[in-house]
């Protein structure tokens, strides 16, 4: 009986500097796989490397001797000694492994739970794998299992619905207020680091134009340049607001640079179309005061923060329920990968056949009342005897089967082929 | 015939009240679509029943005050499935269901007898002066629904507590033209309305208008919203204070309806009215 076998580590029990130089590079990840392969006691192997974590994944009939070659190919790929990174190592094995990724894939083992990239890491792993021939039909089923139990997760439950990151929020709010962000303009004064993580999820999500406003011209125009916008002299910001939608701000001053009555004026010449404000300078430089004018949203660093806060809180609550589904899957899968098992599946196998001989030779003989005892012996020799012979190859076969790597594939075939499944 | 309808109608529409009140307090996004399903068939049994009661009078079913309850409905009902599809505000429902089962169950406890018409709205202008009257006040039903989710989306994003049920409601910029296209849509329909009124009013009473408290009080209606449209188009207005007047105006649009007919005596009252 072949068992999955998981050597890892990940962003909870490895700082980033051994993450890094345990990390399989994408470029090399087909010539990875292949060594992969060479293994003696592993008949399956898939490698995922992203930036939080580097995980092998392997079916093998040999799960002790299995581990520790993958322990020995870490060390081996990196050229570092084992005991540098062995404290970090987990290791798994059977169900904890189908836990373990299904929690992966689902995003609740990420750095930040909920978040979406991982699923897609995971399969562009899979697919790598898939590719390289070095999956087979344990890691195949467990891998679109994962991918299907990911999907339930973030349909059934809120977990990656909310925004957890300050760029994000904003994000989020600016979609509240204006429905969508296409064809809306942005404003950026200052042109802090924060500003840029911002605008640029404003353009990933369809902001027309960004306008970009900086005590230091070479500055804006340099962020003007990064999203093809534009860049403005700083004075001239004001005359800009009369035609943008949000407005994200990071001076350095340590005035605020609008005041409630100069937005209440700009706001009446838009003719109230809203104006969204994100301040996240410190010193703030927008006065608070502005957020009381109708169809003025601000919202400032520690605003956007708490709502973050609040969203990580939901989701944390959304986890738990995901919890409870990722479990219910575990379960249906090991009673999959547990009735793979050889021996049972022998032995219903005759158990079946050999009730169905019993089942129609007393029919027989009940409409042969004539029949004497000798007779009778002999019919029941004679059936016997078929069934033996004709279970004789096949179970053979099986035997045979269940050393090579396509055992459970076989057996998986002669339970569909005799419905010896229980339903 | 009609009175089945009727009642499967009441019964649909409770079933897609319900369920649209399900998604918006526990975000169940199949409750949505069931009540979607549930206000369309709804709507579907109650053209039926609009359809049946005619033939079985013989007359335009808008004249008692059954009658009227139940074409106002119908025409809120109707308006909402269009508006639900155009911007996808599934949680519109959750307020236009609630309003529409109500008026429904109000007009199934009144008298549903079929009376002959009595003789002064024995004309064509009845169906069309009512109807537009109604498809008016309809469509400033959902205007006043979208101004009340304004409002609590906007304290949401404006006193920062865009939690989870300020998830589930449209955007600001969403509602606020849901509140404009049911303004350039409603005012024109009470307009022609009015006019519709006022010329039937003039064969059959002589005069085109009479200042009864019926035609005083669709002529402030007409005014709130020929106010509300005005600042729009004009000055500006939009978000919380066209919210505010939507839900004025609609006060305004159902005391016209009911509180003019059960408050005042006027010549838009008929003995039916009353029992």
């Amino acid at each position: 009986m072949r068992e999955v076998i998981l050597v890892g580590l990940n962003h909870r029990t490895a700082p980033l500097e051994i993450r890094e130089k345990l990390s399989f590079s994408e470029k090399g990840l087909d010539r990875y796989l292949r060594s992969l392969q060479g293994l003696s006691s592993l008949t399956e192997g898939l490698i995922l490397s992203t930036c939080n974590r580097v995980e092998i994944y392997a079916a093998t009939t040999d799960p002790e001797g299995g581990i520790s070659e993958l322990r020995g190919f870490l060390a081996h790929e990196h050229h570092l000694p084992l005991q540098e990174f062995e404290s970090v190592l987990y290791i798994l094995q059977g169900e904890e492994v189908v836990r373990h990724i299904f929690r992966v894939a689902s995003s609740l083992d990420s750095m930040v739970v909920g978040e979406p990239q991982i699923l897609g890491q995971i399969k562009e792993a899979y697919r790598a794998a898939h590719a390289a021939r070095a999956t087979g039909i344990l890691l195949n089923r467990l891998l679109h299992k994962a991918f299907s139990v990911a999907k339930t997760v973030r349909t059934e439950t809120r977990i990656g619905n909310r925004a957890v990151s300050v760029s994000f929020v904003a994000v989020e709010l600016a979609k509240k207020i204006f429905g969508h962000l296409e064809g809306r303009e942005v404003l950026i004064i200052g042109a802090g680091e924060m500003c840029e993580l911002a605008a640029q999820n404003l353009a990933r999500g369809g902001v027309k134009r960004v306008i970009v406003s900086n005590r230091t011209w070479e500055r804006a125009m340099e962020l003007a340049e990064r999203f093809q916008g534009e860049a403005i002299p700083f004075p001239e910001f004001l005359n800009s607001l009369l035609r943008v939608d949000i407005v994200i701000s990071s001076t350095g001053s340590v005035d605020y640079i609008l005041r409630k009555e100069k937005v209440s004026k700009i706001i009446k010449e838009r003719k109230n179309r809203p104006l969204f404000f994100i301040d996240i300078a410190v010193p703030r430089d927008i006065d608070p005061q502005v957020n009381s004018i109708d169809n003025v949203y601000l919202y400032d660093i520690d605003d956007l923060q708490e709502v973050a806060e609040a969203n990580i809180k939901d989701r944390r609550q959304e986890a738990q329920s995901a919890e409870a589904i990722v479990a219910t899957e575990v379960e249906n899968f090991c009673r999959w990968y547990h009735s793979l098992d050889i021996v049972p599946t022998i032995v219903s196998l005759r158990e079946k056949i050999e009730a169905i001989r019993k089942e129609e030779l007393e029919k027989t003989l009940s409409s042969l009342p004539q029949l004497s005892e000798q007779e009778r012996m002999t019919l029941e020799i004679l059936t016997a005897s078929i069934i033996k012979k004709i279970l004789h190859d096949p179970v053979t076969f099986l035997k045979q089967m269940s050393q090579d790597s396509e055992g459970e594939l076989y057996v998986d075939v002669v339970k569909k082929l005799f419905k010896l499944e229980k339903e | 015939m009609n009175v089945f309808f009727f009642t499967i109608t009441l019964a649909l529409y409770l079933g897609g009240t319900i369920a649209y009140l399900i998604y918006l307090l526990f975000s169940q996004e199949r409750a949505a679509w069931n009540g979607r399903l549930l206000l369309g068939l709804g709507f579907i049994v109650h053209c039926l029943n609009l359809v049946t009661r005619y033939i079985e009078a013989g007359h335009t079913p808008v004249v008692n005050l059954h009658e009227s309850l139940s074409f106002f409905a119908w025409a809120i009902v109707g308006f909402f499935l269009v508006l639900r599809h155009r911007y996808r505000v599934d949680v519109l429902g959750a307020f236009v269901s609630p309003l529409a089962s109500l008026l429904i169950i109000w007009a199934a406890i009144l008298p549903k007898e079929i009376f002959p018409l009595p003789p002064p709205l024995r004309s064509y202008w009845l169906p069309i002066h009512v109807t537009f009257a109604f498809l008016g006040d309809g469509i400033f039903a959902l205007a006043c629904c979208a101004g009340v989710i304004y409002l609590i989306q906007e304290r949401f994003v404006k006193s920062k507590r865009v939690g989870v049920l300020s998830q589930r409601l449209p955007s600001l910029e969403v509602l606020d033209e849901i509140n404009y296209r049911s303004l350039t849509i409603g005012f024109p329909l009470l307009t022609v309305g009015i006019i519709t009124g006022a010329v039937w009013a003039n064969y059959a009473w002589g005069s085109y208008w009479s200042w009864d408290p019926k035609e005083t009080w669709s002529l402030i209606t007409w005014l709130l919203y020929a106010a509300l449209l005005h600042q729009r188009l004009m000055v500006g207005w939009r978000g919380k204070k066209a919210a505010i007047m939507s839900i004025v105006g609609f006060g305004a649009v159902l005391f016209t309806f009911l509180g003019v007919n059960l408050l005042l005596e006027g010549l838009h009252t008929y003995a039916q009215w009353s029992r």
